[in-house]
C-alpha cells in the first residue's frame, strides 16, 4: 500500500515500504512547458527536507526541485538525461525523479494529499 | 506577479487571449509568452515554415524634414544620410562613456525616417531623440507592428500583397494590404527570411487573422522568439548589450558605418573608436556546452585555471541546434573560436567552446 502526498512547490512523494519516489506534478510540467533538461540528484547524497534536490529546465526557465522529505537517495532516474521530455509526458509515472529512504516519516504529515493539493494548485 | 489591470495591451491583445496565449507582463505590455503549440513547437515551426508575432510593443516613429538622417547621426553610430528610399539600417544609440543606449532599425520611407526601437528603452529613447529632432519627430503609437517570419513568409505575405515578393533583405516598400495602409521591411529577428509590417491599429486584427489562417502559418510567442533570436546570434538590449558594453565589446562593428568610422560625431566616439583600433578587454561570443546543460542568463565564464573571465548574457536550450547555446563575455585573450573555457552552472564547472555566431545558417533573401 503506497501513499502519495504533494508540497506546495508541486513536486509529488509516492511512499512504500519507507522509500519515496519523487517527482513533479502535472500541473508542474504544464506550467513549465517543454522539458529539455533534468538533473538528478547523485545515488547516495543525504538531502533535507527543502534543499535543492533536482533541476527541472525547460526553452524558457530552470526550475529548482525540492527535498519533500528528508533522507538518503537510493536510486535516480538517469533515463531522463536523455529524455527530458518524459517528465512532460509523464510527469507522474515515467517521469519521477529520484527515490529517497526517508529518515524521518513523520514529516509526510505534514505534505498535502490529493484533494488539498488540487486545491492548492487551482486544478 | 505584477497586477495584469495595469499593463498596456497591444491591437492584438483579444486575439492572443483568444488563440490561448499565455499572457505575461514584459516591458509593461501583456504579452504572449507562448500558445498551446508550445515554446520548441513554435520555434521549429517558424524555421519550418512560418510564425506570426505582434511586436507592437516596440516604438514605432517617424521623422520628418530634409535633416532628418543628420540630426539623427548625431545620435547614431550608422551612415543614415547614404541610406537611399527604401533601405534600412541596424544602428545603435551610443552614450559619452560608449555605452550602447539602445539598438535600433532606421529606414528610409521617401519623405521620412521610419524607426523602430525596443519596447524597454522607448520612453527612453523618445526623450533621447526629441532633444535633437524636437517636433519633426512623431511617435506612431497608433500602428499595430507585426512580424513574419521563416521560409513560407513570402509566399504568404505576397498571396495579400504581390509587391511583398519583390523586396529583398533589409528593403522596405509602403503597400495597400486589404485597403490598409502598410509599410513593409524585409527583416526580422529570427534569422529567417521574413517580413515586419506596421499596420493601422484597427486593421490589425483582421491583418493577423488572415495572415494565421493560412495553414503554414502558427501564431509565436515571446519564449521562441528568444530561442530563435538566441540561435540566429543576435542581441537582446538589456541583456547582450547594455548602457555598460560598447559596441566594439558586443562585437557590433559592423554596425559602425564606413564613414562613421572616418568621422566619428555620435556620443562616445573618441572611446568607440580608439577600442576600433587598439581592441577592448572583453568581447561578445557563443558558447556551446559539450554537455546538456544549459547556461542561463549571470552564470559565470572560468578558464581552465577556474578564474573568472566572464559571464553569460543570453543562454537557453536551441532547439534547432538540439542542444544548449549561450552568448557572454569573455575577456579578450579567451574569446577566440575554440578556446576551451568553462560554465560555472549551479557551482560545478561545465566544459564548454567560444564558437562562432551565429548557430544557425542565416537564410535572408539577399
Amino acid at each position: 500500500m503506497s501513499t502519495t502526498k504533494y508540497t506546495e512547490d508541486h513536486e509529488w512523494i509516492r511512499v512504500e515500504d519507507g522509500v519515496g519516489t519523487v517527482g513533479i506534478t502535472n500541473h508542474a510540467q504544464e506550467q513549465l512547458g517543454d522539458i529539455v533538461f533534468v538533473e538528478v540528484p547523485d545515488v547516495g547524497r543525504t538531502l533535507s527536507k527543502g534543499d535543492d534536490a533536482a533541476v527541472v529546465e525547460s526553452v524558457k526557465a530552470a526550475s529548482e526541485v525540492y527535498a519533500p522529505v528528508s533522507g538518503e537517495v537510493t536510486e535516480a532516474n538517469a533515463a531522463l538525461a536523455d529524455t527530458p521530455q518524459t517528465v512532460n509526458e509523464d510527469a507522474t509515472g515515467a517521469g519521477w525523479l529520484y527515490k529517497i529512504k526517508l529518515s524521518d516519516p513523520s514529516q509526510l504529515d505534514d505534505l498535502m494529499d490529493e484533494d488539498a493539493y488540487k486545491a492548492h494548485a487551482g486544478a | 506577479m505584477s497586477d495584469t489591470t495595469q499593463l498596456l495591451k497591444t491591437p492584438l491583445h483579444a486575439l492572443h487571449v483568444e488563440l490561448g496565449g499565455k499572457m505575461v507582463e514584459f516591458a509593461g505590455y501583456s504579452m504572449p509568452v507562448q500558445y498551446p503549440l508550445g515554446v520548441l513547437g513554435e520555434h521549429k515551426h517558424t524555421r519550418a515554415k512560418a510564425g506570426l508575432f505582434d511586436v507592437s510593443h516596440m516604438g514605432q516613429l517617424r521623422i520628418d524634414g530634409t535633416d532628418a538622417a543628420e540630426k539623427l547621426e548625431t545620435l547614431t553610430t550608422g551612415d543614415l544620410q547614404v541610406l537611399t528610399p527604401g533601405r534600412m539600417r541596424y544602428t545603435l544609440f551610443t552614450n559619452e562613456t560608449g555605452g550602447i543606449l539602445d539598438d535600433l532599425m532606421v529606414t528610409n520611407a521617401g519623405d521620412h525616417l521610419f524607426v523602430v526601437v525596443n519596447a524597454a528603452c522607448k520612453s527612453a529613447d523618445l526623450a533621447h531623440m526629441e532633444a535633437v529632432l524636437g517636433g519633426q519627430m512623431t511617435e506612431l503609437s497608433d500602428r499595430a507592428l507585426l512580424a513574419l517570419q521563416g521560409p513560407s513568409a513570402e509566399a504568404v505575405l505576397s498571396a495579400l500583397a504581390p509587391e511583398a515578393a519583390e523586396l529583398t533583405f533589409m528593403r522596405s516598400a509602403a503597400m495597400t494590404i486589404d485597403g490598409a495602409e502598410c509599410f513593409v521591411t524585409r527583416s526580422g529577428y529570427t534569422g529567417e527570411d521574413g517580413y515586419e509590417i506596421s499596420v493601422p491599429a484597427e486593421a490589425a486584427e483582421a491583418f493577423a487573422r488572415k495572415l494565421v489562417s493560412h495553414p503554414d502559418v502558427e501564431v509565436i510567442g515571446l519564449g521562441a522568439r528568444d530561442s530563435l533570436r538566441l540561435e540566429a546570434g543576435l542581441c537582446l538590449y538589456g541583456h547582450d548589450i547594455d548602457t555598460g558594453t560598447t559596441p566594439v565589446e558586443g562585437a557590433l562593428e559592423w554596425a559602425i558605418s564606413k564613414r562613421r568610422k572616418a568621422e566619428g560625431g555620435f556620443p562616445g566616439a573618441d572611446i568607440i573608436l580608439d577600442q576600433l583600433t587598439n581592441g577592448a578587454a572583453r568581447r561578445r561570443v557563443g558558447l556551446r556546452p559539450e554537455g546538456r546543460a544549459p547556461a542561463r542568463e549571470g552564470t559565470d565564464i572560468a578558464d581552465a585555471n577556474g578564474t573568472l573571465i566572464g559571464h553569460v548574457t543570453s543562454g537557453g536550450f536551441g532547439p534547432t541546434v538540439e542542444g544548449p547555446i549561450a552568448m557572454g563575455y569573455v575577456t579578450i585573450d579567451h574569446a577566440g573560436e575554440g578556446t576551451e573555457i568553462n560554465l560555472m552552472i549551479r557551482g560545478k564547472p561545465n566544459p564548454a567552446k567560444v564558437v562562432a555566431l551565429p548557430f544557425v545558417t542565416q537564410s535572408y533573401k539577399r
